[in-house]
């Protein structure tokens, strides 16, 4: 069952596009996500997936055709960075609001300004609050993998919402890494071919996308909050089913030797890996540092969280994004937020590392957990630390 | 002899309600103002559109009078996704149906029509439709204009003509109004190559519906622009709207032609044009504007017209436009 292969990230996403037999696509190229949609157009063009590609003329287009493909009642994707996602976000809580079930990856990008192609967590951090579920991969597998379960994910009856899958720009769409694919029976036999709830259909016509006065717009924002928190069994139901089936089994919330860990080093996205390198190291040394590493980001897994800092003192979380001008990065205000409830709670320290493709190698890690114990035994100085900044 | 009873047009179009379809898809009960030119064009286009057709409409005036949630006044299935963007998801409704019926999952293509006012389409929706048109989508698009941000309330528009009062381009010490001409969207269509191009007006109730059931029937992208009368911001009586559309026509200020695979053609041809004051001066919106303006308007419109003449091949009519004192003396 499933084969090995050896290829770039992008294209093994657009494989897995071609896996779940997508069948309306609409892009608009922007660096470091060309590679997944040129596949795919390339993919189109030669009938080896069944679909229609749509050149359109701006990342908004892009979005607002997905958006009518959906409505029309195919399975959609998309594809988008940085700038790209920025200039979609209007349309963004449009197509979570009205619950289509459009996948889209995004190759994680510094935003502009500066202008700058490379990775951090910038641009879906802006997209935080858009009422898409939102996952980051953290290799090539994973980012084959939660395609593939995005769509059984977003399709969902009881989800009925448009899903994101994160990987970090260049760091994962340009590296080639050796996979394991499914077969396609086996994709087909996960996902079956979409079957949406409502469409726009004139045997059966209906109004998608009515105005709400006041006492109207509550209601609907509430039936979607719901239904974003109550997507969280589904998703682990989805990732249970496709670990039976891959033996790749994923949890909100992924531990890297944190038994008996004091200090915790919290990240989302690829450089889970580095820091994975960076922990080992540290306990090579006898120092009892562990990782966890944030896979759901909505719905947060609050739960999961509490549950994983269970009996740490320090927690570490290295943003790769700025909220500027606020508490800290995202992922750290969110975690500090999360763990504040709970009676015995560990400190939470914001690191923010790796802005706009600065380089990050274990030694970063281990930098980042030196200068935290130090501001614990001192007292937090400061809201929290940009790292690596340069005099 | 009425006012304003001299209407060249009737010699072209009979108004016979018995021959045209009985069935709505616009119901009674929106919230659409008195007297709206918009609300009778969008009643009549659709009956123009006919069953197993999909709407996709742009924010703006009619958006919000026909969709407040729970209600609708669209029998169609409709969707309205945000203000500049209709053109791209009647694009990806086209495309999403066209892979569909490949794939055996749908019996027959619905008709898709795209509609949007004038802000949506020649302003903030240009990029859209321009990318809609030009990727040569199966596709109505139908602008609703009635030359401002009329929802908002009253704001001016690239659509809004010469002169015109708004609220964000008021007469003043310094200003005459609206300084800019009307942007030509029609020729913006036009130039994209698309094989059918119209204007139209409620007030020619035949030739909008005739235009419409072309455009629909026409494979690739089809634009029409209707002049949508609007006595709320262009302060009009609202018994009027039906004789001002006539008037912009008979006036030469709108006039109404299609191009057909680049082929122009005038569909109303009026043997004589009225002066433009007669369309002016029952309009609140002009009334600032001096004897000056009135008659850079009549020149400004008469050469415009002249060059649409020239296109269609068609022979000028009689000029002098009729002066006042005739037409009072009919």
């Amino acid at each position: 069952m499933g084969h090995r292969v050896g290829m770039e990230v992008s294209i093994a996403v657009s494989h897995a596009v071609q896996m779940a037999r997508a069948e309306a696509i609409a892009a608009y190229p922007i660096t470091p996500q060309t590679h997944i949609v040129e596949h795919l157009a390339s993919m189109v063009a030669n009938g080896e997936l069944e679909a229609e590609f749509l050149n359109v003329e701006s990342e908004h287009s892009a979005m607002s055709a997905c958006i009518g493909m959906s409505a029309a009642g195919a399975r959609t994707y998309t594809a988008t960075s940085s700038q790209g996602l920025a200039l979609m976000y209007e349309i963004l809580f449009i197509a979570s609001a009205m619950r289509f079930p459009i996948v889209m990856t995004v190759a994680n990008r510094a935003l502009s300004g500066p202008l700058n192609i490379w990775n951090d967590h910038g641009d879906i951090m802006a997209a935080r609050d858009i009422g898409w579920i939102q996952i980051f991969a953290e290799n090539g597998q994973e980012s084959y993998d939660h395609t593939i379960m995005a769509f059984k994910i977003a399709e969902n009856h009881k989800v009925l919402l448009p899903t994101i899958i994160n990987l970090d720009g260049f760091i994962l769409t340009h590296v080639v890494e050796a996979q394991e694919f499914l077969e396609q029976e086996q994709v087909d036999k996960f996902l079956p071919s979409y079957h949406p709830r409502f469409t726009l259909d004139p045997k059966r016509p209906v109004t998608m996308g009515a105005f709400a006065m006041p006492e109207m717009y509550t209601e609907v924002k509430f039936a979607h909050e719901m239904a974003l928190r109550n997507s969280y069994d589904q998703i682990l139901k989805v990732w249970k089913e496709y670990g039976d089936l891959s033996g790749r089994y994923y949890h909100p919330v992924e531990r890297y030797k944190t038994e008996g860990a004091k200090v915790l080093l919290l990240i989302m996205g690829s450089l889970a890996e580095v820091a994975e390198i960076a922990v080992d190291e540290l306990r090579e040394a006898g120092d009892e540092v562990g990782l966890l590493k944030l896979r759901l980001w909505r719905p947060f897994p609050f739960q999961d969280l509490r549950e994983a800092v269970n009996g740490a003192d320090l927690v570490i979380v290295c943003d790769r994004a700025l909220s500027l001008g606020g508490a800290a990065g995202p992922v750290m205000a969110e975690v500090r937020s999360a763990l504040y409830p709970l009676a015995e709670k560990p400190a939470v320290l914001g690191y923010t590392v790796g802005l706009g493709g600065r380089d990050i190698q274990p030694s970063t890690f281990k930098d980042v957990v030196r200068l935290a114990r130090a501001e614990l035994a001192q007292g937090p100085q400061q809201e929290f630390h940009i790292f690596g900044v340069r005099g | 002899m009425e006012k304003f009873g001299y209407a060249q047009s009737q010699k072209f179009d009979t108004y016979a309600s018995r021959l045209m379809p009985r069935k709505e898809y616009f119901t009674s009960g929106h919230r659409a103002c008195q007297g709206c030119g918009e609300a009778l064009a969008v009643r009549w286009v659709t009956k123009a559109i006919g069953e197993d057709a999909v709407i996709a409409h742009a924010t703006g005036c009619m958006e919000i009078v026909s969709s407040g949630m729970p209600q609708t006044a669209w029998m169609h299935p409709w969707i309205h996704v945000a203000f500049e963007n209709t053109a791209a998801v009647a694009s990806g409704l086209e495309t999403g149906f066209r892979i569909l019926a490949r794939k055996g999952k749908l019996a027959k293509l619905p008709k898709v029509v795209a509609m949007g006012g004038d802000g949506g389409t020649t302003d903030i929706g240009l990029q859209a439709l321009s990318g809609a048109l030009e990727r040569g989508h199966n596709f109505t698009y139908v602008c609703w204009d009635n030359e401002a941000y009329m929802n908002t309330g009253i704001q001016r528009s690239s659509s809004t003509p010469y002169g015109a009062m708004t609220t964000t381009s008021p007469p003043g010490k310094l200003s005459i109004g609206q300084t800019t001409q009307k942007k030509n969207m029609v020729a913006i269509a036009v130039a994209h190559g698309i094989p059918y191009v119209a204007t139209a007006c409620p007030s020619y109730l035949f030739d909008l519906f005739f235009k419409v059931k072309r455009a629909i029937e026409t494979p690739g992208p089809a634009y029409i622009h209707v002049l949508s009368v609007c006595p709320t911001g262009w302060r009009s009586a609202t018994e009027l709207s039906v004789r001002l559309g006539r008037l912009a026509v008979e006036t030469g200020v709108f006039p109404l032609f299609e191009v057909v695979n680049g082929k122009y053609r005038l569909t109303v041809e009026p043997p004589k044009l009225r002066p433009v004051n007669d369309y002016l001066k029952i309009q609140g919106r002009f009334r600032h504007l001096r004897d000056k303006e009135r008659a850079f308007i009549q020149r400004h419109t008469l050469a415009a017209y002249q060059l649409l003449l020239e296109k269609c091949g068609a022979s000028y009519p009689e000029f002098p436009v009729i002066s006042e004192t005739e037409e009072e003396s009919e």
